[in-house]
């Protein structure tokens, strides 16, 4: 502020989120908490004219008609993997197994239960019956909370193997759930996304794998996991 | 169940068929995806497979688009779309071995395909020729941008961010295809 004012001439008074905090609201020029002030021919002040004058300019022009579904699509993607608690768990849990089991364990599991999952949604997609699938969902929590808890280390073919065959009944759930009228890229992207960062949420949490206390942390996640598919074994009999 | 909206015109900008062709690409996520998807393989083959790729995609984008502008409309394939997902995608995600001749010939073909669909309707008169150019440089420039972004990159763990990037656009690609086969079953394409 001190530079502003030694070459200024003309002064300014802007809002500031951040100018109490760093000392602006100076006492001896009086000004308020919230305000900093800066010179005309400030770059703050510019920059602050150039922007709002580019958003003014870049008005868009009128549509004739609206392209629908197409961000409700995408978004309806992202959603719909984060809807169900029993796909959320099984998801998070390949991630946490994956960071347990080290490299490349950590990426082939997370790259090989999207791929085959997709798979199944197109199973589902066209029509293909797959029965099971709700006690397919629930043993897939209810294993994978096991290989977690116990930190289990087969081989990593046996591994990517059991992922993959249970990422075909969260995938075929999916398809056939899809909500019709939608655009069918921009929702296949949102749920390949959505569920690719329920993985990197998994391998994040991992992550503490490498602490004595993070392995006793993973195994009571995996421990968590387990009731949950235990929770959803049950729910899926009772039904 | 995949219906595809009457596409009367460009997306209108308000600036000129130029930004409006070189928006249509970039909010356009059949044509950007396998773009991308070259652009990485590209980049992880290296730099001469990058500056392969840099002219000779939106060389052959150009050429399909000037087909294309004296064809009448077409909304493509849903199913044409899913396959470039797939292919691109999977080559990706497996960090295929290609040589270069190959992956010449694959960008020459995406190249044609996407700028001959990208060109049919427009018509033949100087804005039509001007949005498939602004088309031309966005394909350019992120082409440039992607393949620079992974040739530069060393760590193991990038590479490997770029093939999971891969397994996703394969993966949508497989999603993609069902709900072609379903939009079919039903009668929708």
């Amino acid at each position: 502020m001190s530079r502003v004012l030694r070459h200024s001439k003309r002064l300014l008074w802007v809002p500031h989120p951040f100018a109490k905090q760093k000392g602006g609201g100076d006492a001896n020029l009086g000004a308020p908490p919230n305000l900093l002030l800066v010179g005309w021919d400030s770059p703050l002040l510019g920059r602050a004219i150039s922007v709002l004058t580019l958003v003014l300019l870049a008005t868009p022009s009128a549509f004739a008609h609206v392209q629908k579904g197409e961000a409700a699509g995408f978004l309806s993607g992202l959603r719909h993997p984060v809807s169900g608690l029993d796909h959320v768990l099984a998801m998070v849990a390949v991630g946490l197994w994956g960071a347990q089991l080290g490299a490349p364990a950590v990426w082939v599991l997370p790259v090989a239960f999207p791929m085959v999952m997709a798979f199944g949604g197109m199973l589902g997609l066209i029509g293909v019956p797959l029965p099971g699938i709700e006690y397919g969902i629930a043993a897939s929590a209810i294993l994978l909370g096991i290989a977690v808890m116990f930190e289990i280390r087969p081989p990593l073919a046996i591994a990517a193997f059991v992922v993959a065959v249970f990422a075909i009944f969260h995938g075929h759930a999916h398809g056939t759930e899809l909500p019709p009228g939608q655009s069918g890229l921009l929702y296949s992207m949102g749920f390949v996304i959505a569920t690719g960062c329920l993985h990197g949420v998994g391998i994040t949490i991992g992550t503490v794998h490498r602490w004595g206390w993070g392995q006793k942390f993973l195994r009571l996640a995996g421990a968590v996991v387990l009731a949950g598919g235990m929770f959803f074994m049950w729910k899926a009999f009772s039904v | 169940m995949f219906p595809i909206a009457a596409e009367a015109h460009l997306n209108a900008t308000g600036m000129g068929p130029i930004y409006d062709g070189l928006m249509h690409f970039l909010m356009s996520p059949e044509d950007l995806v396998p773009v991308l998807a070259l652009a990485l393989l590209s980049g992880l083959r290296g730099t001469t497979y990058g500056r392969r790729t840099l002219f000779v995609l939106p060389s052959a984008w150009l050429m399909g688009g000037l087909l294309g502008l004296a064809a009448s409309a077409s909304n493509g394939n849903a199913i044409a779309s899913a396959v470039w997902f797939l292919l691109l995608g999977g080559l990706l995600a497996a960090d295929a071995k290609l040589s270069l001749p190959v992956t010449t010939a694959l960008a020459a073909l995406l190249g044609i395909y996407h700028g001959y669909l990208n060109g049919t309707g427009l018509g033949l008169n100087f804005a039509s020729a001007a949005a498939l150019l602004g088309m031309i440089f966005s394909v350019f420039v992120l082409i440039a941008l992607a393949a620079a972004f992974v040739v530069q990159l060393q760590a193991s763990w990038a590479r490997i961010a770029v093939r999971v990037a891969g397994s996703w656009i394969f993966a949508s690609g497989l999603l993609l295809m069902g709900w072609a086969v379903r939009s079919a079953q039903i009668g929708v394409l």
